[in-house]
């Protein structure tokens, strides 16, 4: 039986962390939340505004799922940091999602700035789980400033495309030894078990979920896959080869005495 | 009275206004909830005796769904 994945001092059963955001309603986010069996989920933070309902926290609440927030949408160290100190203050947990983006069109992480947030986080008290590139060089430096887990793109967030780089993700694995979180780019259940045999400790996905034409079936999918995904890991996958490798017995076969193979 | 931005908007509030109050104006909710005056953090146990600035830059925050 595979170890249970701990960040941050932290144990978890569930190796699937989903995200809150795209969900097309609260009821359904709700049903999809338990079929994922995610026992940690991320929201994000903004103003208060008219049609702020501040039914997630009570629905998180309800169904005993911890929260992390994210700094979803912050361009600077500066403001990750802002956004971090609030989200510390309004949830009352010291853990935060790190995601400091360069650009609003991909999304993708400023990795000099994710640097800069995660150490004054890391130095600040904070639980900091940081979202990155597929660069592993980059994940050991998070990991060498105190990152809690190290938490690298597939593909751009929302994007569906899924792993792009296997190699990159087998070759941080190999550097790092903080827990290592898939996160973004996920599409469907084969690239959340993909993440799992490269030798993630654990996925992170929202999109993938929360926009599927049925969300909750996603959601279940997504949890045997990790599921799955981490038991092939362990389990030691078969050598690849070029040829076949019969798996019947090749000998005692009827009137074949004096046949020969044909050439191939 | 005196101005100030309150989430991103002009506001005129009396003097002697608290973030306490800005706070019941803008939210009911009692829980999940931060501020940041000029981009610091006001600790919830600060909101009484805070007293807005003319100027103040105001932000109430709260956990939506994203990520």
């Amino acid at each position: 039986m595979a170890k249970n994945l701990i960040i941050g001092g932290r144990e978890f059963q569930s190796r699937l962390i989903m995200g809150t955001g795209g969900a097309p309603s609260l009821q359904i986010l709700r049903e999809a939340l338990i079929a994922s069996g995610t026992e940690m989920t991320t929201v994000a933070m903004r103003r208060v505004s008219a049609d702020t309902h501040g039914s997630i926290f009570d629905l998180l609440k309800e169904l005993d799922i911890s929260v992390l927030p994210n700094t979803a949408g912050c361009y600077t160290a500066g403001e990750a940091i802002l956004t971090a100190q609030l989200a510390r203050e309004a949830l009352e947990t010291s853990w935060i999602k790190l995601e400091v983006i360069s650009n609003e069109e991909t999304l993708l992480p400023d990795g000099q700035e994710t640097l800069r947030a995660a150490e004054k986080l890391a130095l600040d008290g904070f639980t900091v789980l940081a979202y990155t590139n597929d660069d592993p060089a980059l994940g050991k430096r998070l990991q060498d400033v105190g990152c809690a887990a190290v938490m690298p793109l597939g593909a751009p967030i929302g994007s569906g495309l899924g792993i792009r780089n296997p190699h990159n993700i087998e070759l941080m694995r190999s550097l790092v030894t903080v827990p290592l979180l898939l996160d973004a780019g996920i599409g469907t259940a084969s690239d959340a078990a993909l993440a799992m045999e490269l030798g993630c400790d654990g996925v992170l996905l929202a999109s993938a979920v929360t926009r599927a034409a049925d969300p909750v079936a996603m959601a279940g999918a997504m949890r045997l896959a990790v599921e799955s995904g981490l038991l092939a890991h362990g389990a030691g996958r078969i050598p690849k080869r070029w040829r076949a490798y019969a798996s019947s017995p090749q000998s005692g076969l009827i009137g074949t005495d004096a046949r020969e193979s044909p050439e191939f | 009275m005196i101005s100030i931005t309150l989430n991103g908007s002009p506001r005129e509030i009396p003097d002697n206004t608290t973030v306490e109050n800005i706070v019941s104006e803008v939210t009911t909710a009692t829980q999940g909830i931060a501020v940041a005056v000029d981009e610091n953090v006001v600790r919830r146990t600060d909101w009484a005796n805070t007293l807005l600035q003319s100027g103040a830059r105001v932000d109430v925050l709260t956990a939506v769904q994203g990520g």
